[in-house]
């Protein structure tokens, strides 16, 4: 029930994490909530992962205390109860030396694939679990990839922070890192190809490195696979062939700096950002928090900022906005300020579902039945 | 039996099965502090893997006392327990 647009008996859920816990709320039309929380107190939770394909809901999050380190934990009741594996779902093998530091990213498959889920951690790698998110493996292409030593660190650390699995195809996969660029599997993980030509990295000498760009974040466009949008550490992007290669889709926009990229989850064109001044002024242009949306691949885009509160200078981090599946899709996100805005009608207007969090860390909406 | 008393946070008394305390026989858990975490991971693995990460090292805001020494001015992990000792496990001070 929860692709086919046909809401009208369903619950909304958002998950919100945050550096000291995570929120849970749960509404019938997406302006009120109930939320629990805080859930997992004074760990952070920088990813969250809800699967809704075979007819339940299982939230997985990404767990990390600063002292006890990171785990990851589901529920499958709305986060009544959480279950932790008692090795972990994720840990390094033995003759890596790795220890997990992170799981910036968790991503279950599309609905013909149950049970696939796929992790980015840091440091830099991606997982993938075929048990619903109970156990996952590291892909070793990635792992022993040449670049590896040439990758850097994000201020966030080094990290894979966006997977995304194609829907027309299995074996093809783009992932993001900071820093590093995208990367694309066309063998289901086997090896990995930079995909980064047209991508600036205004930090580096080469402007245009074949990878080391700071890519913030991916978002493949629902109408085409092929298709897909970047957020960069200054540049906004598209692909129209699977990633080869990239063109600006940053006129319209106020920056062209900013960390998240949302896709509309069944119509192709449609995207969303939220613009941050610029590297040098990581605050929203003028302090106006906006969301912009375009309907037309980035050819234009729209300023949506009905309902922010204004003024705001905090950032939307990258994972801290998501889309629901509704029809109209429901758009949410949370600033490093804690507060937490829900829109359901597509951004056209917001309303402040939360307010006074720690840093919103990750945001992601899904409509489930109970 | 000669044995060693370990200490644990409340933080983690819920992946201890709510003890506050573990006795352990050193002979039967090895005679370095690794060797007693791992008789201690055997029964409550979750334990383990929020003291130590997946290499076997200590977190790095984990601090363990043995004897009321911190072990990390000892030998680390590899210092050698013995019978009567008391472990203290504890967390250090981090965060904002």
């Amino acid at each position: 029930m929860a692709n086919n647009g046909d809401t009208s008996k369903s619950t909304y859920l958002l998950a919100v994490g945050t550096k000291k816990g995570l929120w849970l709320g749960t509404s019938a039309d997406r302006a009120a909530y109930t939320f629990t929380g805080p859930h997992f107190l004074m760990n952070e939770i920088p990813s969250i992962g809800i699967d809704t394909r075979n007819g339940s809901t299982r939230i997985l999050v990404g767990v990390r205390s600063e002292h006890w380190g990171p785990t990851v934990a589901h529920s499958d009741d709305l986060g009544q109860t959480w279950v932790e594996p008692d090795n972990g779902a994720i840990t390094f093998p033995p003759d890596t030396g790795a220890a997990l530091e992170r799981v910036w990213q968790i991503q279950p498959d599309t609905g013909d694939r149950p049970g696939v889920v796929w992790a980015g951690c840091e440091p830099i790698s991606v997982w993938k679990s075929t048990d619903g998110g109970e156990h996952f493996e590291l892909n070793r292409g990635l792992w022993d990839h040449p670049h590896r030593s040439e990758w850097g660190a994000g201020f966030g650390g080094a990290a894979a922070h966006t997977v995304l699995p194609s829907p027309a195809d299995p074996n093809t996969i783009h992932i993001a890192m900071s820093t590093g660029g995208v990367y694309r599997s066309t063998d289901g993980g086997a090896s990995w190809q930079p995909r980064n030509k047209g991508i600036g990295a205004g930090f580096m000498p080469d402007a245009e490195p074949e990878f080391g760009q700071c890519v913030h974040k991916v978002a493949r466009d629902a109408g085409n696979p092929g298709v897909l949008y970047a957020q960069n550490h200054g540049g906004v992007y598209r692909t129209d062939d699977n990633g080869d290669t990239w063109t600006s889709i940053a006129e319209g926009l106020p920056a062209d700096f900013g960390f998240t990229m949302l896709a509309h989850p069944r119509r192709a064109g449609t995207a969303w950002v939220v613009p941050i001044t610029a590297d040098s002024a990581r605050i929203p242009p003028e302090g106006q928090l906006a969301v912009h949306r375009t309907d037309d691949a980035g050819a234009t885009w729209a300023r949506l900022a009905d309902g922010l509160l204004e003024p705001d200078f905090n950032v939307v981090l990258r994972d801290a906005a998501s889309v629901d599946t509704a029809e109209p899709v429901g758009v949410f996100f949370g600033t490093r300020g804690g507060t937490v805005y829900a829109s359901g009608d597509e951004g056209s207007s917001f309303a402040p579902v939360l307010t006074g969090l720690p840093d919103v860390l990750c945001v992601r909406a899904a409509v489930v039945g109970l | 039996m000669p044995e060693v008393n370990v200490l644990i946070p409340s933080l983690l008394r819920p992946v201890t099965g709510g003890q506050e305390e573990l006795r352990l026989d050193v002979e039967a858990a090895g005679a370095t502090l690794a060797d007693l975490l791992d008789a201690i991971g055997a029964q409550y693995p979750v334990f383990n893997r929020r003291v130590r990460d997946e290499t076997g090292s200590l977190r790095r805001f984990v601090n363990i006392y043995l004897d009321g020494d911190d072990v990390r001015r000892l030998d680390g992990l590899k210092t050698r327990v013995a019978a009567g000792s008391e472990v203290m496990v504890m967390q250090s001070v981090a965060g904002g």
